[in-house]
């Protein structure tokens, strides 16, 4: 004898309608939560604008006709040999040799977002496959890896970057591999943490019983559901690389000269920053606004990922 | 608790032995030649050497390393290549700078950070609540060195120009010549040093402090036990609840250590403090391999030290840590 | 690989002495006896091909440790499984593999057996994938035709489990287990999660697909009313041996093993005058840890008819006076026809029947 509950009937025959509710999943709700916050719509645009200017960069120095190396002694520097201030032709001044400030910036920005982003790629992917090994095999190999996630966090960084630098030399890839080295424990603890709790969860057995094996398990199963807090420590980490190759920079260990580095023209700008206010604002100006960029758009993504109001950010994890 | 501690004893001390291993690696293995650098460019090969002897590096390694490693378990890290100088010698002299600094900066963010943040947390959505996310934001995205700078441009520069010289834009003063002086010349490098760790501080204290955090907080079980002796409300909240609110901040603490090391390096760069940072960065540019090693070390003692204590104060507040 | 053994050949699955003990402590050091949960302690049962095979106990009864000693997703402590002739009890997870094809489970919770980031099409499809059976449109053909035969619309293939009905997520945790065609199915009770109206449809559901399909189940619940409706025989587990298997109308009619009447007795009967003149059999004390059980008969301290002899002996499963071979019994005294349990009382001394609060303690019901 079947019984049909009322109500079970009723919603079934709604679901078989073809003009049905379209459901929306996890990453549309979360889409459409970004779009609407005003904040992170600005970020991100601000990015976008960045990005944009660091492509043109090339192109920028060509039409106003000077190369981000190009010195200028005569019409860049005042008779005293200080930099001279904004004008018509040096439209955001010149740096302490007589070179275009705003050319400068703009080559500048391609270094910081390209380092920003790449050490921050490389850092993931080697966080979340460490994480998730360390999560889902358990026993002696999570021993082993989160031991030695836990010595990479504790390292004294800036101290061994330059360490590590002094004796590989400094250059670009240098910067990025350094970099890197130093964030991907940050997110392999979380990966492994979150993986060891979803290991528990019941449609992983679900996966076992039905014959999956680890990897499958892994890549399949407990990686969606680690993306979203991944992606958002991803977009925060940006801000941290971009402005530890600052400091690299800053400290004369980052990106070789003459190449324009906004740390480097920090750097520079100090000895200068009595009679040439523009050369330290300016790229410090752009520096702030990427880096705050950054920052806001992973609040937005976190917020927009996860909106409970005032997480307590997981009371009691170590 | 003792056996929660001895096991990050351990831990610490593996860490040193690592690290120690790892600079040792780093550079006697490494593609360069500090015995050429300090011959000198017109050093014939003879000369180098005898370097090469003097210093030891043409010993096997296992054989350098072992020296190595029982020369630093007697306090003896030997000589600074640039200035013939004993390592241990500059390290000692240039500490008290760093630990006046780094003292200074830490009370400071922890004060401004937690203070900051229970402000906040108390009024939400506050003028104070929302002021304060926006310097707390700013603080977290500017890298140190341009927070020194600029306040070296507005309170010194600016306020120089006004006819106001309450804050020197570097040098420092030892303790025990000139209190005042002393505190005068850091109170700019102790702000730079803090700022963007107060931020995240600020931000974190503020997270959890909210009342829908304490709220949760307030609900879970030990507290519960606690109202449940008789334990007055006033008592339950500060006491458990800002204690386990707490607990993420002494967690950060630890990890910020590392990054600690990082701001000083930076500040006594900006603020030209004759400090461990700044003999780091000397060191590393002019490939003083002793000095580097022994910065290195002293460092990560430092951390690991700074580790423990914390850990310490973990178990502390955390009642779910011991076993009671 | 596994030989195929002597067996009679409608025995599809069969457990053999099947212990599950796992090590609660320090684990520092393994070697010593550290204290172990005895979730299942020995225990032989056949499950007959065609048949529904009902699995019934308390929480902590080890019932739904021992699905998951049938289907491997434990190792062994010790003991046998036995899947149509094969020795599967000591495969590696890889060998195991073939086997899964044949031997599936429905989990209990549909709120937390479905990955919620995973879309059900893809979840339903999974057991094809892993076994490389179809793939690309072929696949999505046979999931359609899955979720039709458990009455799902094909058309919400892409949907994530959110969007269904408790009920309807349990389909499709059926529509996962049949996938690949399986002989026998674990369900590990599939509808104790979910509302009273919408449990009906899915027994019914597992009634029409064990027809249609020629299904074995071995069904598990705490609930003796769902177990009555679905079983043609019944096993009924406490702390981790069994107290005994009958034919189902056998079991309810004229339970022998005085837990199992106790927990008859505590069944609601829809009958007002019924229930007024029924009496419930009361069990002094708590269920025991299972990681310190008692010795001798488990059930003893709580028995209305403790013996001595059931402190000193643990009786075996086996048939007793006047039953069948089909209908075993683990108890030196078990209940003859016309005894009244209520009234009965224990010849040995046994935890007080009084809690703390001095409140008469309530029978052990097997309702959560």
């Amino acid at each position: 004898m079947t019984v049909t509950a009322p109500g079970q009937a009723a919603a079934d025959a709604a679901a078989a309608r073809p003009e049905a509710i379209q459901g929306r999943g996890p990453w549309r709700l979360a889409w459409e939560r970004l779009h609407r916050d005003p904040v992170a719509i600005a970020s991100a645009v601000t990015l976008v604008v960045i990005a944009v200017a660091a492509v043109a960069a090339p192109a920028v120095a060509h039409a106003v006709g000077h190369g981000p190396d190009d010195q200028y002694p005569t019409i860049g520097l005042t008779p005293a040999g200080l930099p001279v201030g904004p004008s018509r032709t040096f439209l955001l001044g010149t740096d302490n040799l007589g070179r275009d400030l705003l050319v400068r910036i703009l080559y500048g920005a391609r270094i910081s977002l390209m380092v920003g982003v790449v050490a921050t790629v490389l850092a993931t992917v080697a966080g979340v496959v460490v994480g998730l090994a360390a999560g889902y095999l358990g026993g002696p190999a999570d021993l082993v890896l989160s031991r030695f996630m836990d010595m990479v966090l504790s390292f004294p960084y800036l101290l061994l970057a330059i360490a590590l630098v002094s004796v590989f030399g400094s250059s670009l890839t240098i910067s990025m591999l350094v970099i890197a080295f130093f964030s991907w424990a940050a997110i392999g603890r979380v990966v492994r943490g979150q993986a060891l709790s979803i290991r528990e969860k019941e449609y992983v057995e679900a996966s076992w019983s039905v014959g999956s094996g680890a990897m499958r398990v892994m890549f399949v199963d407990i990686l969606p559901n680690l993306l979203a807090p991944v992606l958002v420590l991803a977009t925060l980490l940006v801000p941290a690389a971009i402005v530890f190759e600052a400091t690299l920079s800053f400290l004369g260990l980052g990106v070789p000269p003459p190449t324009p580095t906004w740390g480097g023209m920090l750097s520079d700008s100090l000895a200068f920053y009595q009679v040439a206010w523009w050369f330290p604002l300016f790229p410090g100006l752009a520096l702030l606004a990427t880096t705050l960029a950054f920052n806001l758009l992973g609040d937005g993504v976190r917020d927009a990922l996860d909106p409970t109001a005032g997480r307590a950010g997981g009371g009691g994890d170590r | 608790m003792a056996r929660f501690l001895a096991r990050r004893l351990l831990f610490g001390l593996l860490v040193l032995w690592i690290v120690s291993g790892a600079v040792f690696v780093l550079f006697f293995v490494a593609p360069h030649d500090p015995a050429r650098l300090i011959a000198g460019k017109l050093a014939t090969p003879q000369t180098i050497a005898l370097v090469n002897h003097r210093l030891g590096l043409d010993r096997p390694l296992p054989e350098q390393y072992a020296s190595f490693i029982w020369r630093l378990l007697h306090g003896d890290l030997g000589y600074s290549y640039y200035s013939n100088a004993p390592v241990s010698q500059l390290l000692a002299s240039r500490l008290p700078v760093t630990v006046s600094l780094a003292l200074g900066g830490a009370v400071l963010w922890l004060a401004v950070g937690i203070g900051v943040g229970v402000a906040a947390a108390r009024r939400p959505r506050s003028l104070v609540d929302r002021g304060g996310a926006v310097l707390m934001l700013a603080g977290l995205s500017m890298p140190t060195f341009l927070v020194g700078l600029l306040l070296i441009y507005f309170l010194f520069f600016r306020l120089h120009l006004a006819g106001i010289t309450w804050f020197p834009p570097g040098g420092y003063v030892p303790l025990a010549q000139d209190p005042s002086g002393w505190a005068q010349h850091l109170l700019l490098p102790w702000v730079t040093l803090a700022a963007v760790t107060a931020a995240t501080y600020s931000r974190l204290t503020r997270r959890r402090l909210t009342r829908s955090s304490m709220l949760e907080v307030l609900g879970e079980d030990y507290i519960r036990t606690a109202r449940s002796k008789g334990l007055s409300e006033d008592r339950v909240v500060y006491r458990h609840g800002l204690r386990s609110a707490l607990t993420p901040v002494v967690t950060l603490l630890g990890i910020d250590l590392g990054t600690l090391l990082g701001g000083v390096i930076v500040t006594e760069q900006v603020f030209g403090l004759p400090g461990l940072g700044q003999l780091a960065w000397q060191s590393v540019t002019t490939q003083d391999l002793p000095v580097i090693i022994g910065t290195v070390l002293v460092a990560s003692t430092f951390i690991v030290v700074a580790n423990l204590l914390v850990d310490l104060g973990y178990a502390l507040l955390d009642p779910r840590v011991r076993p009671s | 690989m596994a030989q195929p053994a002597s067996e009679p050949s409608d025995v599809l699955l069969r457990l053999d002495g099947v212990v599950k003990h796992f090590p609660v402590g320090r684990g520092l050091f393994p070697g010593r006896d550290a204290d172990a949960v005895h979730a299942v302690d020995g225990v032989s049962l056949e499950v007959r091909r065609g048949e529904t095979l009902g699995l019934v106990g308390e929480t902590g009864s080890g019932k739904s440790t021992l699905a998951r000693c049938a289907t491997r997703l434990h190792t062994l402590t010790a003991g046998r499984v036995v899947f149509d002739g094969h020795d599967i009890s000591t495969l590696s997870r890889r060998e195991l593999r073939p086997y899964r094809r044949q031997l599936q489970m429905v989990f209990q919770d549909p709120y937390r057996s479905l990955n919620p980031h995973r879309r059900v099409g893809s979840i339903i499809g999974d057991p094809l994938a892993v076994h490389g059976v179809a793939g690309g449109p072929a696949r999505r053909w046979r999931v359609q035709e899955l979720m039709e035969l458990v009455g799902l619309n094909p058309e919400h293939y892409n949907r994530y489990p959110a969007e269904f009905s408790g009920g309807q997520r349990q389909r499709v945790g059926v529509a996962r287990a049949l996938a690949l065609r399986p002989r026998l199915i674990v369900c590990d009770e599939p509808v104790s999660a979910l509302d009273v109206s919408i449990r009906a449809q899915i027994l019914n559901l597992l009634a029409e697909l064990q027809r249609e399909l020629d299904l074995t189940y071995l069904f598990i619940s705490h609930d003796l009313s769902v177990v009555r409706q679905v079983s043609d025989r019944v096993a009924v587990m406490y702390l981790g041996k069994l107290a005994e298997v009958a034919p189902v109308a056998e079991l309810y009619r004229r339970p022998r093993h005085p837990y199992v009447a106790a927990l008859l007795s505590a069944v609601p009967v829809a009958d007002p005058d019924l229930a007024d003149r029924r009496e419930r059999i009361i069990l002094a004390g708590d269920p025991p840890s299972p990681i310190h059980p008692p010795a001798g008969c488990r059930f003893h301290p709580r028995c209305p008819k403790a013996r001595a002899r059931c402190v000193d002996e643990a009786p075996p499963l086996v048939s007793r006076g006047g039953d069948g071979a089909s209908h075993p019994t683990a108890c030196h005294f078990p209940v003859e026809p016309g005894e009244d349990l209520a009234h009965e009382h224990a010849a040995i001394d046994q935890p007080d029947q009084e809690a703390a609060d001095g409140l008469p303690r309530v029978a052990g019901s097997t309702t959560p």
